[in-house]
């Protein structure tokens, strides 16, 4: 505030403004790419193909970045384990994919899908029931990493395990369900997962009118999650979480109950990451085991911890930021990626404590 | 005198023999009747010669001439039988279902006197399987004569296979005998075969299959609980450099599966130096050991001084640090060595296995793991309780500021420490490239199993993690069987998250000022 009278503060406008600017001038210019890519291929300003499903693929990453910066950034979880929501929420979604090929598969079974004709099966296995309905799988796609994060969280949160403990022993669930998921009899496509989905209420899935429907969905669930993450850490809550990473016993003599808040965090958080999974399957078109390898976990928190954790923009900023050289090496010099993913994480953790934002916020005043 | 007689008798043995197998031959282009008389007494007579003959009426590859002489035919060309001269084809032999089980009896009996060990087994077991009666007098022969132990145990179980065949109760008895004191599944299903056969001796054949259950009981029992142990003896390799590290210095090395793997690289490296010097090559993996102990040491060296040091007190950004370190080391080895699996030999006398008494088979390399993983155990509590190093590391884990006031280098002290502790992952790389594929991602699969066994042991202490890494991998063993190996693994993973709820702090607590930090 004091800093705003002196003259070399009214020069420059407040960090807050420039990032606030720049997320909008971004989120606009997503918006923009389904548009463009409708113009015709020799126009100055056309888009292709690719650069629309890569940049949808991103908004799906931001919005599993989004959760993770919730869960750690705020409450101080760091969860290695939220790939495996973002999988669970794609499996959930998946598999009403599977649901409504129905008779249009190779082996042309109403209702079975191939890969259970092919083993076999005689008839659905019971929790295949009801993932015909739109609604109920989209709900299934937030309710069931909602309740392992729960039951999970309950168990660790109620036993005071945090800090490296909690991270440990969540990068083995995504470990343990990966694992599982690779298993032909769980009923889930073993290691091929699903794929080759034709529809998703009612419009099919390989036009470019439908992956600008999905591309705007997932945008706009990147706002919604958005707006909803600042409303959470604007409000008391927010204050009581960040109380909590920064001094838990305190909280706790305060008389708040610590296991609650959270729990009610980390499941939250669990339930964005599986609405980010249920988004990007339908864009990609493909959900496999390798979904859930703990380094897709471990290379999502490196996105927060680019973009600067606590800050809700950082995780947007970080993600599309680490997943634009991701897809820009990868192309040219595969070999370097990792090296590069790997420098990120001790840079950032060495130098860059605070990330891009912490960057940007190193202005006068601060 | 006796040598001359002695010399007589082993020239006229095989003349009696081969009197007996020329006479024996003319029989094979008679009728089905005299076929198998002839097979069954080349058989008996244990001739060499006799085999590539049967072989060939077995094979439909037999003439026979108008004379009544054998031919065989070879590749297209006809040859005589007994002198291989060329010869015009004539007809072919045939033969019905009781020569053919006549030649499969006869080639059992001629591999039985082979002086081949491995055909020897082979015919051991086909006598076994085609039991017959009249293999009795052969097989106890063959028996008498035999010197290896594992193969004459073969034999005797053919043996007692074949006396249960026998028409009379005392030869039956005898073979329920022999067989009830194996612990062999083949023998139980036998017995279970000739009950239904012989109700007159349903009791001893009932007592007899009921002693071979309790022992394949005990043997499934004793092989699980070594298996465990070999599934221990691994985790408890893998987990005690991060014992060390994790556990007395409150750092997360998330690069510590990396370091496992830079020593087994470390033991293929030695290995290449070593292939170009005879006398050299048997001890590349003693000389490894050593090797990978300082070539991990000195990369935990570096990465404590270089990165670690400058994040104590930050847990999380150390996890993380040290992951993408560990993402580094496995893309560097990748590019280095190439994303295949790289072989690593193992000397002779880790290779086989041991046939420990009650039939229980221990893998030797596995054997030699569990001893090397007490070894290492012994020689890291050593270091720790008896060494100046680890009196003054105790002192820093106790009281970092008091320790550093009594004038000990507590810098130096942490990157000794983590030198330590990842010089035994190196070790560890060792053992694991006796059993596991040398690979740029050996580490991964072996990194969040030993972090349960330090949380489930109990941090910072060793003692905790021996039994932990023990118990975690005869658990895992012993849900195996009847669970599979992804749901013994996922129902120990929920175990521990339960375990840690009644004792968050692990098996064995740190008790006082210690535990507090």
């Amino acid at each position: 505030m004091s800093a705003s009278i002196t003259l070399g503060g009214r020069l420059r406008p407040a960090p807050g403004t420039i990032l606030r600017g720049l997320l909008l001038a971004g989120l606009a210019l997503l918006a923009l790419l389904p548009v463009l890519n409708r113009l015709p291929p020799d126009a100055a300003l056309y888009v292709s193909d690719f650069v629309v499903a890569v940049s949808g693929k991103w908004i799906c990453y931001a919005i599993l970045a989004l959760a993770i910066d919730l869960a750690w950034g705020y409450a101080g979880i760091l969860s290695l384990g939220h790939g495996a929501f973002f999988a669970l929420g794609g499996y959930a979604i998946g598999m009403h994919l599977m649901r409504l090929i129905g008779p249009r598969g190779v082996y042309g079974h109403p209702v079975l899908p191939d890969f259970m004709v092919f083993l076999g099966y005689t008839e659905l296995p019971w929790y295949w029931q009801g993932f015909q309905f739109f609604p109920f799988a989209f709900a299934m796609a937030l309710i069931v990493p909602g309740v392992l994060a729960g039951v999970l969280g309950w168990l660790a949160f109620r036993s005071r395990i945090t800090g490296v403990y909690l991270s440990i022993i969540t990068q083995a669930m995504t470990y343990a369900l990966m694992l599982a998921f690779f298993r032909n009899d769980m009923g889930f496509g073993g290691n091929n997962g699903f794929t080759d989905f034709k529809e998703l209420l009612g419009m099919p899935l390989n036009t470019a009118g439908a992956r600008a429907a999905l591309f705007y969905a997932a945008l706009a669930s990147l706002g919604a999650s958005l707006l909803l993450c600042r409303h959470i850490t604007k409000s008391k809550l927010g204050r009581v979480l960040v109380a909590v990473r920064d001094a838990e016993s305190r909280v706790r003599f305060l008389g708040y109950d610590t296991t609650a808040v959270k729990l009610s965090v980390f499941v939250l958080s669990a339930m964005l990451a599986g609405l980010a999974g249920a988004l990007y399957v339908p864009l990609i078109g493909i959900i496999n085991p390798g979904e859930f390898s703990p380094g897709n976990s471990i290379e999502a928190v490196v996105w927060v911890a680019v973009g600067g954790r606590g800050t809700l923009v950082g995780a947007l900023l970080g993600a599309f930021s680490v997943n634009a050289i991701k897809t820009w090496l990868t192309s040219f010099a595969p070999d370097l990626w990792l090296f590069v993913l790997g420098g990120l994480f001790v840079a950032v953790t060495l130098l860059l404590p605070r990330g891009i934002v912490g960057l940007l916020q190193k202005g006068p005043g601060r | 005198m006796w040598r001359v007689v002695l010399l007589l008798l082993v020239f006229a043995l095989p003349v009696r023999a081969q009197g007996g197998f020329e006479a024996a031959l003319p029989g094979l282009a008679g009728g089905f009747a005299q076929q198998a008389e002839a097979v069954e007494r080349l058989g008996a007579i244990g001739d060499p010669r006799a085999v590539p003959i049967l072989r060939a009426l077995a094979e439909g590859r037999m003439q026979k001439r108008a004379d009544g002489g054998l031919l065989i035919v070879e590749g297209g060309a006809v040859r005589d039988a007994l002198t291989g001269a060329a010869a015009e084809a004539g007809e072919v032999v045939r033969i019905n279902n009781r020569v053919r089980g006549a030649l499969r009896g006869a080639f059992g009996r001629l591999q039985l006197l082979s002086p081949d060990p491995a055909e020897r087994i082979a015919a051991a077991e086909g006598l076994f399987r085609s039991r017959s009666p009249e293999n009795v007098s052969l097989l106890e022969d063959a028996v008498g004569r035999e010197t290896d132990p594992a193969i004459r145990d073969r034999m005797t179980l053919a043996l007692a296979a074949s006396r249960l065949a026998a028409p009379e109760d005392v030869a039956k008895r005898q073979g329920i005998v022999v067989l009830g004191g194996t612990a062999s599944a083949e023998a139980r299903g036998l017995l279970l075969e000739a009950r239904a056969a012989n109700p007159a001796l349903a009791a001893e054949i009932d007592a007899a299959v009921a002693a071979i259950d309790t022992r394949l009981q005990l043997k499934r029992v004793a092989e699980t609980a070594f298996q465990g142990l070999s599934l221990g003896s691994i985790l408890l390799l893998a987990a005690l450099g991060l014992a060390v590290t994790f556990g007395v210095m409150g750092v997360i090395n998330m690069a510590h599966g990396e370091m496992v793997m830079l020593g087994a690289y470390t033991t293929v490296l030695v290995q290449e130096l070593c292939r170009g010097v005879p006398w050299l090559a048997p001890l590349s993996l003693p000389i490894s050991v050593p090797a990978a102990f300082l070539v991990t040491a000195a990369v935990g060296v570096a990465l404590e001084r270089g990165l670690i040091r400058h994040l104590y007190g930050r847990p999380l950004e150390t996890l993380l640090m040290t992951f993408g370190v560990g993402m580094i080391l496995q893309q560097g080895v990748r590019l280095l060595f190439g994303a295949q699996n790289r072989e690593v030999v193992s000397p002779s006398w880790m290779q086989g296995t041991l046939l420990l008494p009650g039939g229980i088979e221990v893998t030797q390399n596995r054997l030699w793991i569990i001893l090397f993983s007490l070894v290492v155990l012994g020689l890291t509590v050593a270091a720790i309780r008896f060494s100046r190093f680890g009196l003054e590391m105790r002192a820093v884990v106790q009281n970092r500021r008091i320790a550093a006031t009594m004038g000990i280098r507590t810098g130096r002290v942490d990157a000794m420490t983590f030198a330590f502790g990842s010089g035994i992952a190196g070790m560890a790389g060792v053992a694991l490239s006796q059993i596991d594929n040398v690979s740029p991602n050996l580490g991964t699969g072996y990194i969040i199993d030993s972090f349960m066994v330090v949380v489930f042991g109990g941090v910072g202490s060793l003692a905790g993690t021996m039994i932990g890494a023990l118990t975690l991998g005869v658990v895992n063993k012993m849900l195996e069987p009847w669970a599979g190996v992804v749901l013994a693994k996922i129902a120990v993973l929920v175990g521990i998250m339960l375990f840690i709820q009644r004792r968050p702090k692990g098996l064995f607590a740190l008790k006082g000022r210690a535990a507090e930090q």
